[in-house]
């Protein structure tokens, strides 16, 4: 068998080496082909069904098809939000507090019962102001909402207690599945188990543990921009396939045909060796991150010094580049995802301690720091949990890096659910943290950093309390110029990530999704949530 | 007992020594005699001693061996094909292949002795007293070890990982969750042949002499179930690394940096099996050659020892 | 022979009681739950996590939790998982056919490939034959499964650009399919448990060869091949048996590895996400039942020796 495999590595080493390049998912002009049934891969199974309360992407893949939401990111252009439920984009009122939203009057849930604003009423006062027992982890993403109302039959309409930049965006998270209200009224727990929706697919059952399928929604509302009729599919079926070997091996074997979370830049290039002429491969920058965590409260991480010294040690721009060929990880960045709406300039960003481009110098000042701060031969514990891709890579390059300035980090690798507790606990002394969201907007990638007692409590494991950041977070979340807001953001990554240390990126996650080029009419985006209701994909004939 | 008289104390002691030196001398070229005979009559078991030789040599002059440190990174050498340079390769962070190889070892045989050599212990020592007590101390032990027995093994693994924590400075704990199943399977085989060393004519004999029960037990019970003992220790101790490369492979195991085989077949080994298949192949020979090693040096010593014995 | 029989299931009990509480302990004792995995990695507050923990009953005190767990087995009824909120029989009962199908299947592998050659190691004992057939199957305890397992699926999808399915498809809906899924998995695991019971085979056929019996069998002139089989194989399986038997329970829950690098659908891919999830009645449930098949199949296999070895007579 060894003797084998070697001869396989030798027949593929001397194939062409792949390209990386992106290839278009919607080649200009050709008209989407209806029928077929799309099969691919999530890698973990969803504990309940209702989107309000999980947090799992696995949830949203094989279920997202069957519900609508009010708005929706636009397949065609991922940073545009578009209205889905709703007939028009949101109105505000003079004063900015009264937020108003018309409805589409043709759209029936798979029941066959019409959806009106009581339906979407329901669906609002259960994320946001859910009854005891019914759990909704993100009510807190909507405090700013005093109320929601449904003054006429089409029209829904949603109280603000003061104005707020990223409300009408957060309309469109893909979490807000439209729920009946009479489902809900029967039993406000009714989705957990069941699903019932609007969507462009029906549920059409699944296995535990294997598989879930959905079939076309004959009554779907959505129509193309030629007017032909929405889904294109006529199902599709998601694998359950917890093994990236395995999910690789599906795709190479073609029982799947893409997976929407992403590969390796290794699973890709085998993936595009493997198969020369059915293969398509789309890439971008995700909007999901890999921290730093340095507990304050614990010493010597209360000194400002130790923490610069831990981030100047860490030389990111080659760090990227290295990592970048063999694990998901890729761009520098501050707070906000690199390319992205909020992102600084490079010229700006290497005026941050740690993300110079000079890794001499900053080891140097590193080294510098130490000693000024009493502790030149800092060790420590590093929590970090017991995933491959990346944590391992980026753990094991962090730890390389900070050997070099005398600092002897040791991995403390624990599985997610203990590294969970222990960060919730404090119970560590510096933790490699990660945060993934939907959307490029400083609300959500700011979350981590207010006070750890207040705002930021559960959320914030480096455990300091600062009411100057807390300020600055609040005063760019009620600024609703884009650029000034741009601004007051950059303030904040200067003072977070440079002056006080706190908590800081490595580097930011690039998201590779290898396919079967049968699939047309899917875009990648900056993130695995969003674009995943598979209305406008189709099947090519080959 | 000791106030009787200090003097007859003496004596039957040096009568004791010489009684031992004696039987050690005899020991001595018996021993030598037996592995004149198994080097002659087992090819098989001689090979598995030569893999075992190598493998400790291996884990000896790691240090001195080694060209490269097997935990420096260098990214201008990532997935390096076998070459003089580096005569196993490099992985995903430019690492030297060999190195880490050489250094697992010392993993390897760290987790796979420590943990058969408690385990095995502990389950003679469970299985001594269980047979030579009887009674309710007995039934106590056996349902002890039905339970451990019948305990999915993932479980009790993943929970003393998880207890304990891993880690690169947490290898103990690796071992922990290793040796927990192995001390049942042991206790049960070193039971059923001590019962009947137990019911030896001699062994009454010497309890009438009024020795000690802890006496009788470690003095003349347990080296007559030293055979079965030591063949499982052989065979436990090749299980024992593969269960830490399963381990690692559910990402339970040793982590990185660590030099450890299971780890690198696992994490770079797979993810890369293609591109770069050295990096799968270096720690899979290394482990199937350990096993191996200690399987066919196990069985042969079986054979030599006790023809008649029945461990599975 | 009735009051032993009854005397044997009796003892069934405390060991399952022993491991109902040592999985309550152990579960309770692992660090980490269940809320805070679910919410992992999502900005969610602290609140929510305890509202969660509350409905779930886990704000209990452990010695509620416990006897109202030791209530509803007396009830026999195994619970809800925490994860899914499905009934765990629910969970079971899907992955059930798969485990059991794949057990039967490697164990059939294991003794086809075993049995001979574990007898004609033994009749060859000490030739190059001998050493062969050992160094094949210590083989397969050398390799770790998973690798044999990936090193498999490889060969077929390079060769052929075939893969095993990775849905499982139930044995009577389509039996070539499910078998396509089941054969490679079957090998992998097949082929390493053929090793102890190979090594069983031919240390139990050597001893039998030895016994007065079979010299005076060869020495009334009959043919060797004769001996073999009629006389020392039919003897010697009986350890064999036991070996297998025994090995069945394991595999049964015990082909965590395995399962995953196939993507098989299993009991111990479920009881491994079980574990990492912290759904701890879920595990209960599973390890019980894992040691109850256990237990079961150590009992039947004393039995069958009751009835098949004459020497041994239990009073």
């Amino acid at each position: 068998m060894l003797v084998l495999s070697l001869v396989l590595a030798a027949c593929s080493q001397t194939a062409k080496p792949p390209t990386s390049s992106v290839s278009p998912s919607v080649a200009g002009g050709e008209k989407p082909a209806p029928g077929g049934t799309l099969t691919f891969i999530v890698n973990a199974e969803p504990p309940s069904y209702d989107g309000h309360r999980e947090t799992t992407f696995a949830l949203l893949h094989p279920i997202a098809p069957h519900y609508s939401l009010l708005y929706k990111f636009d397949p065609n252009d991922l940073t545009k939000v578009t209205p889905d439920l709703a007939a028009e984009m949101p109105q505000a009122s003079a004063d900015k507090l009264t937020i108003t939203v018309k409805l589409r009057q043709d759209v029936k849930f798979h029941d066959g019962t019409a959806l009106t604003s009581e339906d979407v009423k329901a669906t609002y006062d259960k994320i946001i102001f859910p009854p005891t027992g019914v759990l909704s982890p993100r009510a807190g993403a909507y405090a700013v909402v005093s109320a929601v109302n449904a003054p006429e039959k089409y029209t829904i309409e949603f109280k603000l207690k003061y104005p707020s930049a990223s409300f009408q965006t957060n309309l469109a998270s893909p979490w807000n599945f439209i729920y009946s209200a009479a489902k809900l009224k029967g039993d406000i727990k009714f989705y957990e188990k069941n699903v019932m929706g609007t969507g462009p697919f029906s549920y059409d059952g699944n296995t535990k543990g294997q598989d879930w399928k959905g079939k076309k929604n004959a009554d779907y509302f959505g129509k193309d921009k030629d007017g032909a009729k929405l889904p294109y599919l006529d199902a599709y079926k998601a694998l359950i396939i917890t093994d990236s070997n395995a999910g690789v091996t599906a795709i190479r074997s073609k029982q799947a045909m893409i997976e929407f979370r992403g590969f390796t830049p290794q699973q890709r290039d085998d993936l595009s060796r493997a198969l020369p002429n059915d293969l398509a491969i789309q890439e971008n920058p995700w909007i999901c991150v890999n921290y730093v965590v340095p507990n304050t409260q614990k010493k010597p991480f209360d000194d400002p010094r130790v923490r610069r010294a831990l981030s100047l040690a860490v030389d990111r721009w080659v760090g990227g580049e290295a990592l970048s060929k063999t694990t998901i990880v890729k761009d520098v960045g501050g707070l906000m995802r690199p390319k992205g709406p909020f992102a600084q300039s490079d010229t700006e960003l290497v005026k941050i301690a740690g993300f110079g481009k000079d890794g001499k110098a900053n080891k140097d000042a590193a080294k510098a720091l130490l000693a000024a701060a009493g502790v030149p031969n800092l060790s420590f514990k590093f929590l970090n949990r017991n995933i491959s891709t990346p944590y391992e890579p980026v753990a094991v390059y962090l730890i390389n890096e900070w050997k070099q300035v005398g600092i002897t980090a040791t991995h403390d690798v624990k599985e997610t659910s203990p590294y969970q507790a222990d960060l919730r606990a404090g119970n560590f002394e510096v933790a490699l943290d990660f945060n993934c969201d939907f959307l490029d907007e400083p609300d959500l990638q700011l979350a981590k950093f207010w006070s750890a007692s207040k705002a930021g409590k559960g959320l914030n494991f480096a455990y300091y309390d600062d009411t100057k950041l807390d300020g600055m977070i609040d005063a760019q979340s009620r600024e609703t110029d884009p650029a000034k807001r741009i601004q007051l953001v950059g303030a904040i990554e200067k003072y977070a990530m440079d002056e006080m240390a706190y908590q800081y990126p490595v580097l930011w996650w690039y998201r590779i999704i290898p396919y079967l080029n049968t699939v047309r009419g899917w875009k990648i985006g900056s993130n695995h949530y969003t674009n995943q209701d598979l209305a406008t994909v189709w099947l090519a004939k080959k | 007992m000791s106030g009787t008289g200090s003097a007859l104390d003496s004596a039957r002691e040096a009568e004791d020594v010489i009684k031992r030196r004696y039987l050690e001398s005899a020991g001595r070229r018996r021993f030598m005699r037996f592995w004149r005979d198994f080097v002659r009559q087992r090819p098989l078991g001689t090979a598995g001693a030569v893999l075992i030789v190598i493998m400790l040599l291996a884990a000896a002059f790691a240090d001195i061996v080694a060209p490269y440190d097997p935990t420096a990174i260098n990214f201008a050498d990532l997935l390096l094909p076998p070459a003089p340079d580096h005569l196993l390769g490099t992985d995903n962070f430019g690492r030297d292949v060999f190195s880490r190889v050489l250094f697992g070892s010392r993993t390897a045989l760290a987790v796979g002795f420590t943990a058969s050599l408690v385990g095995c212990t502990l389950g003679l020592v469970l299985g001594v007293l269980g047979a030579y007590v009887g009674g309710r101390t007995d039934q106590i032990i056996q349902r002890l070890m039905d339970v451990l027995l019948s305990f999915p093994l993932i479980v009790i693994a993943i929970a003393v990982v998880a207890a304990l924590g891993t880690g690169e400075d947490k290898l103990a704990n690796v071992i922990a969750a290793i040796t927990v199943p192995i001390v049942p399977r042991v206790a049960r085989v070193v039971r059923s042949s001590a019962l009947s060393v137990v019911q030896m004519p001699y062994i009454e004999a010497t309890r009438s002499v009024g020795a000690g029960a802890v006496r009788i037990m470690f003095r003349h019970v347990a080296p007559n179930v030293f055979a079965p003992y030591l063949i499982m220790l052989t065979a436990f101790l090749g299980q024992a690394i593969l269960l830490e490369a399963s381990l690692s492979f559910l990402g339970l195991g040793v982590f990185e940096p660590t030099p450890s085989w299971g780890l690198m077949l696992r994490g770079a080994g797979m993810q890369f099996l293609e591109r770069a298949p050295w990096l799968a192949i270096a720690p899979g020979v290394a482990i199937s050659m350990a096993v191996f090693g200690f399987n066919l040096f196990g069985d042969s010593l079986r054979d030599a020892l006790d023809p008649r014995l029945r461990t599975g | 022979m009735r009051r032993y029989i009854f005397g044997r299931l009796l003892l069934m009990i405390p060991t399952l009681v022993g491991v109902a509480i040592l999985t309550f302990v152990i579960m309770r004792a692992v660090p980490g739950d269940i809320v805070a995995l679910r919410y992992a990695g999502s900005n969610v507050p602290q609140e929510i996590i305890d509202q969660e923990r509350h409905l779930l009953g886990l704000d209990k005190p452990l010695w509620v939790q416990f006897t109202d767990w030791m209530g509803s087995i007396s009830r026999l009824d195994l619970g809800q998982s925490l994860w899914t909120g499905n009934s765990v029989v629910d969970e079971v009962q899907v992955r059930m056919p798969l485990s059991i199908e794949l057990a039967v299947l490697a164990t059939l592998f294991a003794v086809v490939l075993a049995i001979p050659l574990g007898v004609i190691a033994a009749v060859k004992q000490d030739t190059w034959v001998d050493y062969a057939i050992r160094v094949f199957s210590i083989g397969g305890l050398a390799m770790p499964s998973f690798w044999i397992g990936i090193m498999m699926v490889l060969i077929t999808l390079t060769l052929w650009g075939w893969a095993p399915p990775v849905v499982f498809t139930p044995l009577f809906e389509d039996p070539v399919a499910n078998l396509a899924g089941l054969i490679l998995p079957a090998i992998a695991v097949g082929y390493r448990y053929s090793a102890v019971s190979m090594r069983m085979t031919r240390s139990t056929v050597l001893e039998v060869l030895r016994e007065d019996y079979v010299r005076t069998a060869r020495a009334k002139g009959l043919r060797e091949t004769l001996v073999v089989v009629r006389h020392a194989l039919r003897n010697a399986l009986l350890p064999v048996v036991t070996v297998v038997s025994l090995e069945f329970a394991f595999l049964i829950g015990g082909l965590v590895v395995t399962e995953q690098v196939f993507n098989l659908n299993g009991i111990g891919k479920l009881l491994v996400d079980a574990v990492a999830h912290r759904d701890y009645t879920l595990v209960q449930a599973l390890v019980l039942l894992l040691a109850a098949v256990f237990v079961l199949v150590n009992f039947i296999v004393d039995m069958v020796y009751v009835v098949l070895d004459p020497r041994i007579r239990y009073s």
